[in-house]
Formats: C-alpha cells, structure tokens, sequence
C-alpha cells in the first residue's frame, strides 16, 4: 500500500462526502463513540522507517505493529515511557489516535508528550508534516500533539517519531495494606520527594507502588518506604495496562474518572481500582451518566464511559460551547467534507 | 496600513478613549515617551512603536480591552516580560499593545496536588521560589528565568538546560486559562489528567500569542533532586565533543543537563564571569547528573567513564553547590558575555539530529570563514539545540547583509539534516522567512486555518510566526538571486 494510494482513497472518499473509518488492528475499537463509515484498514501502511538508539528517536509508519515497535526498542534496552496499552494487535498509529497512557504516565508523561512529529493525511487528501525527529521544535502550531488522542478524526497518522528513553535497569514493587484515603495520601507525599516512583495503584484495602531507576536508586528507596515486595513486578503492572486484572473482567459498565490526583475518595456505587498517584479512577458501575459526570465535575475532572454496551451517553464529557466551536472549526480546517471518523469522538463532528 | 497610518491619530485618540472607559488613565498609553520602552522585545533590532499600550491588572479588564480592540478591529499583541528573542511581542504600529505585567499574583500553592497556579505575568523563577519551602520546584529554566513570566513562556513553549531529562514548558503546564480575542473564557488542559476532546493545551502552547491571550497559569511542580553535580570534560577537538554527547545518551544515560560550548565562546564567558573553564579545550561539555546521592554517585562515574572513552582530556567534576554553580554560570552568562566582545551579536535557534552534531558544526565554521565572521557556539547539546551566535557591527551594513545569509544558511541546514528552524525561542517575526523553507504550502495553509479557528478575523498578533503564501513566493525569488535583496532599508535583525 502505497501513501499516494491512500490519499486517493481520502480524496475519493472527501468527493463523495462518504464517511471513512480509519483502522489499524482494531484493538480499540471499543473505545470512544461507535466508528462507522467505510473501512480504510490502514495496516499495510506499515514498517519501521528510522530507528537510532543514541538519537533516542523512532520514526514508523502508523499501520506497524506496537508489539514490533517495542520489541525493536528492547533490543537497545529502551522502551515507550509512557507504557501504552495494546489491547489486542496494536498499531503505532493507532496507539498514538487514541492517546491512552499507562501505568507509569504520571510519573514519565503522557503519550502526547513524547510525540515529536507526525506524517498526516487530512481529510482532504493532502499529505502533511508536522514536527519533526527532533526533541526541541517550536516552527508552526504543535499539530503533532493535537493529532495524538484525536481518534482519527484529524487525519490518518501515515508516520510518527516518538521519542523514547532507556528502559530502567532496576524495577521493584511494593505493597502495603492500607485503606483508600491513606493510600491516596501516601501516593501523592511520596509523588512529591525525591523517589524513583514509576507507578502506583490502589484497589481493594492495597497499595502498590513501583520503584524504577538505577539500582542505586531502587536499594536506597526500597527501604525508606517499607510494605512488602511484590513477586512478579512486570505481570501486576501488565495486568493493569492491558486490562486483564480481574477488576477489568465482567459486564458492568466501565468507567475512566479523572480527577485531580489529591481528590478524596469518590463515594460512587461500584468497585474501584487507582492508578496515577490517584489522577485515575477506574469504575465499574450502572450509575447513570449524569451521576457520575456530575461526580467527576464536582471534583474537578472528568469521566469517560470506557467500556460498555451501552454508550448512548456518550463516550467524553461533553463540550462546553466555546471549545465545542474550536473542535468543529479545527475539524472543518482538517477534514472540510467531516468524513474521517465522524461521530468517534463527539456526535457533532 | 496605509488608511492606519493616515488616520492614526484620531484613531489613536479614539481608541485609547474607549479603553479609557473602564481602564484608569495609568494603565493606557500613547504618548511616545510612554510606549517607547515597548517598541521591542528582546529581539531589539526590530523597533515599532505601538498605536497604544494598555496595562490592564484583572482579567475582567482584558476581556472588555479584547471586547473594544475586537469591535473597533483592532490588533491586539500580547506581551509579558519583553524578553522574547524572536521579536513575537514586537508591536503593531496600529494596534494595542497587551501588557500582562500587571498579572503578577501567586494565587496557589499546592503542595500536595505539586501544582501552583499563577497570574501570566508572574516571573519563572519566583514559582520556584514560592515551591521552594514545600521541597518543590518548577522545572523548564530559560536562561533569562530570572525576567521572564510564565504566560510568555507557554506562548513561546520556553525550555533551558534542563528540558533533555524534565521537558519543555509544554511538558510542565497541565492547564492554561485564556480569553479568546471575543473575550470568551477558554479552558484548555485540565489538573485532571487527559482533559477530554482535542488536545488543544498542545496547540495553545508555542502558538506565539496568535491564539487567544493567556490569563492563568496551572504548573507541575516537581520534587527538588536532593543533590547535583556536573561533569566539566574538556575536548581537543568539537567533533569528538559533538560524538561523546551521543556517546552518552547510547549508554543509557539521560543526564539532567549536557552543555556543549566552544573555545570561542569559553574564551568570552571566562573573561566575564570566571567560571573556571579550560581554555585550552577546543570545546568543553557540562554534563550534570541530579538525583539521590547514591543516584548521582552512581551516574557521574558512568558519565565520567564515557566522556573519557570518548577522547576527553580533562574531567573535573564539581565537588560542591558553589563549584556547581560556578560552572553553570559562564553558560547562563553566555549571551551577555557575546554583547561585550562584539558590538552586536545574532543568536540562531536552529535544532538538529544529534548524530549530525560535529558535521553541522563543520559546516558552520566554514560558513564563518567564507563570510569573514567570528560565530561561538554554545548550545544544548543534548537535544541538540544549536545556539551559534554570530558577531557583528550592526553599524556596518556589509556586515549585517553577511550575518544575514550566513544565519539563512545555517537554519536551511538545520532543515536540511532533518532539524528544524528553532527550538525554543519562537519564529516570531526573526525566522518569519525560514518557514517558508521548513514548512510546504499546504502546511502553511492549515496553520493558517488553526489560526482562523480560534481567531477568525487575524486581529491577534497578526504578522508572527507563519508567514503568508505570497511572503514565501517573494522570500523564494529573493534566494534565487541572493546577494540582490530587496528593500535594503528594512530592518532584518
């Protein structure tokens, strides 16, 4: 599959007002609003372009595997800092549409932060670059960074360069009994000294917390915390990445709360499971929408309905109307026609 | 402009009136004696007077200064500190000049959260300052952290010394609030994190006051590293220096801080501020290590270790605060150092590959002797960011025509190797050109169309940062016959 196949298709498609559905691997399907329109499976768009460790740079088109991304990247002894989840046969491209981080986003960053530029087609067939391979970049407007978490909606993402970091050499996880609001207390003390904590989280009466750096650093730290050491560190911190935690399992609704990481405990009906220092409130609850988002207000965040049958609610917390009219204007200049992804972020566009 | 320029004036008089209305008279200026010390920003050979400057203290006052500036049409520049390097807060001799100065409120610290939220016009240092009792400080440290505010910084994505290991501003802000040039409140990002729909935080930050004007300011504060030190390995040679930076980062080592500067530029900064650097070095790097002491211990070693297989001469390693800030201090005073030796100096931002490091540098020496001019490179080597500064006589017109090509051919190089124009200190109206080389039509026009997005008229801080379509058809006839520039009486640097 060739890029100028691909423009073509856009093009085609953008003439005939049809809507196109973009798709890597499919894995996040479930996520956000119901995708529709005609499939434009992008997964032959695939291959790592550029990949030097010393520039701690990778560059690939957006149809190549995660999986492969980061087998290439352990094979330097480095890694995606922002940990993202696969669930399922992830792409690059993908994986960077959605946006979504993992455990260790609040203490090394979040997906967007570590995209350093993006090849793009706009809906209207046109091949763009923004960005570049390079840390530092402030030419034009940071399109690279509007693109990551815009569920196709701005383009198709044909190429992206990620910067990535030296997997830690040391990693230990510690757990310790302890109720909700000590544990919330305790994540966000220790976010603010000096520790090597890489990610932490809370379900069900226990803290976990993950110590990553250098083996000095992980020694001096491990006892200054004291709790108990976690067996096998690497398959708890997976679980919760790629959602196969028993909390993850079952029917009811799942929700995504984020809130500012000091906020109480949120008294909502359902299980709860904490990640991000407690920037991140998973829920599992038939709460309505409205109860929910109002809680999530109050405490000054938001809520996602993750995973569910049922997303009539819709999938984000609604726009207030002066960054609805931003979305639909910054839609109209990237996709004039509206036919990538409509709908799979917000209804109106 | 010419209609402007005839009427200004009355316009003037008119404008100011209405500002008047509900500004107090100190806070709106138009007597040339008033704005002159707003004529420019840190990029001091553009010069413009600005029609009026208003000084408004709440954001109630913005909202209704934006309101007039809007309904009268108006171009609105924001401004912060002025300490801007790319000329983004030069005024419109048309229009209003925002001065956020006034913006200078703290209103919270919160220690357990590791947030602070601040006025636009608050200084970058002090956030550190007001952190500092909770054991927490503000990350990006642009050199001129001392003056210049954080509302400038989210508008040009500001970074330092430190951003290869703690990020750019961008990477430091978690939410901005703002007022559209309507004056509609707008929210972006969020102390949650992932705020939903677009992320439009990522947009507003770098845009260079074009967007919306910023009003408030939410930060991460990060906890202070318990101790640091740095690493002062000396080079016979810029091209093995250039090579032991990537030597570095292969090993797996992101040092918080890796400086590179040449023996022109230690030569300069030494006489100024004697920060006991090897002068016989043909380049030195700093590379500082932050941690725990275990941490620091553990990674100067390796550090050291590399350096010395990379072909360093002489390490010292810094063996207390003073000493550490002793050697920092020559490269904070690098700039200032630069205006001693020469009568004018033009400092580049262009960003590169790392592993071009020594061949961009190989191209700018010869660059400088083809064009007969002294060029001191001091720059953040570990991301790459280039900081040439090129010596010269403004006086001397010949001079400034050289400075002139040999700044253009070292941006295009940038371009050229896969870099980009500047890395941290903004397009501005100073690189205005230079877009047009790193950026196609169709880029240029969807910047255009962001813009539009949020500012459908143009009326904010039109001009900057992304030039038109027929400024690039005119910037590309003007290389084809290079040496033949038109309008040699306009101001370029």
């Amino acid at each position: 599959m060739t890029l100028a196949a691909l423009q073509e298709e856009i093009r085609v498609a953008a003439a005939r007002a049809a809507p196109l559905r973009l798709r890597g691997g499919g894995s996040k399907d479930f996520y956000g609003n119901e995708p529709r329109g005609e499939l434009l499976d992008v997964r032959r768009y695939a291959g790592i372009v550029d990949y030097e460790p010393s520039e701690l740079v990778l560059t690939a088109r957006g149809g190549t595997a995660l999986a492969e991304v980061e087998q290439a990247l352990a094979e330097h002894g480095q890694c995606l800092p922002f940990e993202p989840p696969h669930f399922g046969a992830a792409t690059l491209g993908g994986c960077i549409a959605a946006g979504l981080s993992g455990p260790r986003r609040a203490a090394a960053g979040a997906l967007r932060d570590f995209v350093l530029g993006v090849k793009l087609i706009d809906g209207r067939g046109r091949l763009l670059e923004f960005g570049g391979r390079v840390m530092k970049n402030v030419a034009g407007y940071d399109v690279s960074r509007l693109v990551a978490g815009s569920l196709g909606t701005l383009g198709f993402i044909a190429e992206a360069s990620v910067k990535v970091l030296p997997r830690p050499s040391a990693e230990r996880t510690l757990a310790f009994e302890m109720a909700e609001a000590p544990a919330l207390d305790a994540m966000n003390r220790w976010a603010g000294e000096p520790l090597p904590v890489s990610a932490s989280a809370w379900h069900e009466g226990t803290l976990y917390v993950r110590l990553s750096g250098s083996a000095a650093a992980v020694q001096a730290a491990a006892p200054r915390l004291g709790g108990s050491e976690l067996a096998d560190t690497v398959a708890f911190w997976r679980s919760l990445r790629e959602q196969t935690h028993a909390f993850f399992s079952g029917e009811a609704p799942l929700w995504r709360i984020a809130v500012p990481s000091a906020t109480a405990p949120l008294e909502l009906g359902g299980a709860q499971l904490l990640e991000w220092n407690g920037g991140l409130r998973w829920l599992r609850s038939s709460l309505s929408a409205q109860e929910i988002r109002a809680a999530a207000e109050r405490a000054g965040g938001h809520a996602t309905l993750f995973r569910a049958r049922d997303k009539s609610a819709g999938a984000f917390t609604p726009l207030d109307p002066v960054r609805l009219r931003l979305h639909r204007e910054l839609k109209r200049a990237f996709d004039p026609a509206g036919i990538l992804n409509p709908g799979r972020m917000y209804a109106q566009f | 402009m010419g209609e402007a320029v005839s009427l200004s004036l009355s316009r003037r008089h008119e404008v100011a009136r209405a500002l008047r209305e509900f500004l107090p008279a100190r806070a709106v200026l138009f007597d040339e004696e008033d704005t002159r010390p707003y004529e420019c920003d840190g990029l001091t050979a553009y010069r413009q007077l600005p029609m009026v400057v208003a000084l408004p203290e709440t954001e109630e006052q913005v909202r209704r200064t934006l309101q007039i500036c809007s309904s009268m049409n108006v171009p609105v520049v924001p401004r912060g500190a002025g300490t801007g390097l790319s000329g983004g807060a030069l005024p419109l001799g048309d229009g209003v000049l925002l001065s956020m100065a006034k913006f200078m409120r703290v209103l919270r610290v919160d220690a357990r959260a590791r947030i602070a939220v601040v006025q636009p016009g608050v200084r970058n240092a002090a956030i550190s300052e007001v952190a500092a009792p909770h054991g927490l400080y503000y990350a990006p440290d642009p050199s001129s952290q001392i003056a210049c505010t954080i509302g400038g910084n989210v508008a040009e994505n500001s970074g330092g010394v430190h951003c290869l290991k703690y990020g750019l501003t961008l990477h430091n802000v978690l939410r901005v609030r703002g007022l559209t040039i309507d004056g509609e409140p707008l929210e972006l990002g969020s102390e949650a994190p992932d705020a939903p729909g677009l992320d439009l935080l990522a947009l507003a930050v770098g845009s260079e006051g074009m967007l919306f004007v910023v009003t408030e300011v939410t930060v991460k504060l990060l906890p202070k590293p318990q101790c640091a030190r740095v690493i002062m390995a000396s080079f016979d040679d810029v091209e093995k220096a250039g090579s032991a930076v990537a030597a570095i980062v292969a090993a797996g080592i992101i040092p918080a801080g890796l400086e590179m500067m040449d023996r022109p530029a230690t030569r300069a900064v030494e006489q100024f501020v004697g920060a006991g650097y090897d002068l016989d070095a043909a380049a030195i790097l700093l590379c500082e290590s932050d941690g725990t002491p275990a941490e620091v211990e553990d990674e100067i070693a390796r550090m050291e270790a590399v350096l010395t297989g990379a072909g360093a001469v002489r390490l010292a390693v810094s063996r207390d605060e003073a000493e550490r800030l002793r050697f920092w201090s020559g490269r904070k005073a690098a700039f200032p150092a630069m205006g001693r030796i020469s009568p004018d100096y033009y400092c580049m931002d262009g960003t590169i590959p790392r592993k071009r490091l020594a061949e961009v540098l190989h191209f700018i020496a010869e660059l400088g002797k083809k064009y007969g001019l002294r060029c001191p490179n001091v720059f953040h080597a570990g991301d790459g960011n280039l900081h040439p500064l090129i010596l010269f006589d403004a006086n001397n017109p010949d001079e400034l025509h050289r400075t002139e090509q040999f700044a253009a051919e070292v941006l295009e190089k940038c371009v050229a190797v896969g870099g980009t124009i500047t890395g941290e200190h903004g397009v501005g109206v100073e690189k205005i050109n230079q877009m047009c080389t790193q950026f196609r039509p169709d880029e240029l026009e969807l910047f255009h169309a962001v813009k539009r997005a949020f500012d459908p008229r143009g009326l904010l801080n039109p001009g900057k940062a992304v030039p038109t379509l027929a400024r690039c058809a005119e910037y590309g006839r003007m290389h084809v016959h290079r040496g033949a520039l038109q309008h040699p009486e306009l101001a370029r640097f």
